[in-house]
């Protein structure tokens, strides 16, 4: 529930006042607008969740067909695009199979838990000016708690498999997650204390829509933290090259083993929606968000001001923030068919040795550098400028490595690498 | 064996009895490891064979020693040529039968294209078990490629079915020799693309660096042979210390261990052997190539009905690419062996993984398994 007057819109708030206006309902009727709103919301959000965790799948088999010198998926639909659905229909089919010895009741439990505590974030990811189910004063906290909850469920899985690998699957996640949590934690806060808020509207509108204004570039301690997330998230995720919770050639196929039909399904579908909420997060704190480039300066030049609820606005926003996210994404997909598995020991000394530290410095020093730069504005734009060229340095001697090693491999050029 | 792990396990600390296999994916085949586990700890883990235990031997005392050919395929289905060859070796001995130079080349090219084929799956599943699955496909891609070769030689594409008692079945077909030296050309390169994908990769050393780690006394009491035996500092080699077929005339180096990664004879060095070793073969095919001789490709007079003289045995090895690959053949005077015996190297190698498995982590076991590279059908036979 918004206040009115708010500076920050979200879909919820929208909807409810659009039907209190048009049909002209009482203040009786607002807690059932609201869940109606809601309700709304939810359903535009899960239908984004389908869209997104479908097709990702055929990307990344797509993606890593090509790395791998063959094909990939192409029967079903044209390039075999559909084959999602093919997929989806058929575990749907699947018998939903509940081994005998299992805890029935968390047994059945645990994949609700999981696909919950996944859908929960989408409730603070923004994808447009008003683009966003619920604009939280907390969002980055609520992410943080609500995707804790699928530890549970992941547990409670391993748990109630009744099964040994899954139970050491289970007990993997469990301790790679918590573990990994601190690091990323830590590594969130730091755009939350550039910003000066904690909600994921807020941070995006303290940053600009070019890259030098966005918070990776803020100052070197920031470039460091975008790295710290993004280690801690794909090892929160469970993505190669932190995936033993699942890893295939140690336990089979870790809490899920036992899985079928629809709840195994639901454990697939929340390791792709989270795919995108570790994105989302990304581009939210760090790159920027759904600003358009450009867009105000050309606005403002015709003696304008863009409105936060203009439909044009929204929907540039939107491509913008999808186009920031699903680079990322295929970023992920390109390293989980690149490197190897960690081993359970290393993966913790990882994170505790390493990774916690330095975000305990990227933390620290950024209320340090904030401190600073309030005595030395200059300061300011040089790292501003500095670690954008050392952003676009990294981006360029990646293509050129590319390039080296196609040369190597004395392949043939071939711009079709994302199919 | 069950009941022997579990009268061991100590509940109170928590220790349970993992069975990993006879259908874990990192197995590699039906073998069963009977874990004694705390948490991811392993205190011991007990290998299990006999799930693919075809009575390989038995089947050679009802067999004529032709008719036993296609058999040995079977006995290692990722490098069929060497327990042909093997086989070959040991009844032409007994039958003192006489192999045309011809022959002996092209059991040359047909066994290194096929140890090159063979550390292909090796080293490539290896990175699989430690969850990268880019270069192994990548791996199998060159494969492939010798898949080919196979195909046009030999007629089969994994059980080939190449030598023969005196000689070898076909001929090189016109052309063959230039498309796998042309091959060979681009294989180097795929070999050093391989090693920037993943034999430098932080990671993968960090997981095979110092991990079961054997050393040159253990190894040979063991009786460990080939590519493992080698990368624990131990330089021994049938091609070059027992040589058999045209070995002698090739030159080529014995790959040693060198421990650069970690400690000498750990997971890294057995994997890094078998990526030398294949830059060696490269170097064998290539002197093959050069210096093949015309001439026949069978011994002009083998009878149809073999016959050794009654009472003679022969024992004669080849190095496989898991090791040695040897048969002990007994003749009574029949066309039929008394007696026949194989030696293979991944049976030994799978003894070892008892003891060596102790303190290990899961993760750090499926390393060790697929560094000894054994292959299920040649522990059982």
């Amino acid at each position: 529930m918004m206040p009115e007057g708010m500076t920050s819109p979200d879909l919820v708030g929208l909807i409810e006042r659009w039907v209190v206006s048009t049909l002209g309902l009482s203040g009786n009727w607002a807690p059932v607008v609201l869940l109606g709103a809601a309700g709304a919301v939810a359903a535009i959000m899960l239908t984004f969740v389908a869209v997104f965790a479908g097709p990702v799948t055929w990307v990344e088999r797509r993606v890593a067909g090509r790395l791998q010198s063959r094909i990939g998926p192409n029967r079903v639909g044209p390039q075999g695009i559909l084959q999602w659905l093919a997929d989806g229909i058929k575990n749907l089919l699947k018998e939903d199979l509940i081994p005998e010895a299992a805890d029935s009741l968390l047994f059945r439990l645990a994949p609700y838990l999981v696909f919950g505590g996944m859908f929960g974030a989408f409730v603070v990811l923004p994808f447009s000016a008003v683009g966003i189910a619920a604009d939280l004063d907390i969002g980055i906290v609520y992410v943080l708690a609500i995707t804790s909850i699928v530890v549970v469920g992941l547990i409670m899985s391993g748990w109630a498999s009744n099964n040994k690998w899954s139970l050491l699957g289970g007990m993997r996640a469990a301790a790679q997650i918590v573990s990994y949590e601190v690091p990323t934690a830590l590594a969130l806060l730091v755009p939350v204390i550039i910003s000066g808020s904690l909600s994921t509207q807020g941070i995006i509108r303290a940053q600009g829509a070019w890259p030098w204004e966005w918070n990776i570039a803020h100052s070197p301690l920031a470039f460091a933290a975008f790295f710290l997330y993004f280690v801690g998230a794909l090892a929160e995720g469970n993505r190669t090259p932190f995936d033993i919770p699942e890893a295939e050639s140690e336990l089979v196929s870790g809490y899920n083993t036992e899985y079928s039909g629809f709840r195994f399904l639901a454990f697939a579908f929340a390791e792709w929606a989270n795919l995108w909420i570790m994105s989302a997060v990304a581009t939210t704190l760090f790159l920027g968000g759904w600003h358009v480039p450009g867009l105000e300066e050309i606005v403002g030049a015709m003696g304008a001001k863009v409105a936060d609820t203009s439909v044009l606005y929204n929907l540039a926003g939107l491509v913008v923030f999808t186009a920031k996210s699903s680079l990322l994404v295929l970023m992920v997909i390109q390293v989980r068919w690149t490197l190897p598995r960690l081993r359970v020991d290393q993966l913790m000394s990882v994170s505790w040795k390493y990774l916690v530290p330095l975000s305990f410095v990227a933390l620290v020093g950024t209320a340090a550098w904030m401190l600073a730069v309030v005595e030395v504005p200059a300061l300011d734009v040089v790292a501003r400028g500095l670690t954008f060229v050392a952003f676009a340095f990294l981006t360029v001697s990646g293509f050129l490595r590319a390039r080296q090693n196609r040369i190597l491999a004395s392949e043939k050029r071939d711009w079709k690498w994302f199919i | 064996m069950e009941r022997i792990v579990l009268r061991q396990l100590d509940r109170n600390q928590g220790e349970m009895l993992l069975n990993m296999g006879p259908h874990h994916p990192s197995t590699h085949g039906v073998i069963n490891f009977l874990l004694q586990a705390d948490g991811e700890i392993i205190k011991q883990a007990i290998p299990e064979v006999g799930y693919l235990h075809r009575g390989m031997e038995k089947i050679a005392e009802q067999t004529a020693y032709h008719g036993y050919m296609p058999y040995t395929d079977r006995v290692d289905y990722l490098a069929a040529i060497f327990a042909n060859h093997g086989y070959a070796l040991a009844v032409e001995r007994l039958a003192g039968i006489e192999v045309p130079p011809r022959a002996e080349y092209l059991r040359v090219i047909a066994s290194e294209l096929n140890r090159i084929a063979s550390h292909l799956i090796a080293v490539g599943s290896m990175v699989m078990d430690l969850g990268a699955f880019t270069p192994f496909l990548l791996g199998i891609r060159e494969r492939e490629k010798l898949n080919d070769f196979f195909e046009e030689l030999v007629g089969s594409r994994l059980t080939y079915n190449y030598v023969r008692i005196g000689g070898v079945a076909h001929d090189l077909t016109p052309g063959f020799a230039e498309r796998v030296l042309g091959f060979l050309d681009r294989f180097i390169p795929f070999l050093e693309e391989y090693d920037r994908l993943i034999s430098y990769n932080e990671i993968f050393v960090g997981r095979l660096a110092n991990i079961g780690v054997i050393d040159a006394g253990e190894a040979t009491a063991w009786g460990l042979s080939g590519p493992n035996i080698r990368s624990s500092g131990v330089s021994w080699d049938l091609r070059r210390d027992d040589p058999y077929s045209v070995y002698p005339d090739l030159e080529f180096d014995v790959v040693v261990g060198k421990g650069w990664r970690g400690v000498l004879g750990d997971c890294y060095d057995r994997y890094y052997a078998r990526i030398d070793e294949m830059r060696q073969s490269v170097r064998i095919l290539r002197q093959a190539f050069a210096r093949i001789p015309e001439g026949d490709i069978v011994a002009p007079k083998v009878p149809r009905k073999l016959k050794p003289p009654a009472g003679a045995s022969c024992y004669a090895a080849v190095e496989s690419a898991r090791g040695e690959l040897g048969y002990w053949v007994a003749s009574d005077g029949t066309d039929r062996p008394t007696r026949l015996k194989i030696r293979t190297g991944s049976f030994t190698a799978m003894e070892i993984i008892k003891t060596k498995s102790r303190g290990l982590m899961i993760a750090d076991l499926v390393a060790l398994i697929s560094s000894l590279d054994v292959v299920a059908p040649e522990i059982d036979r």
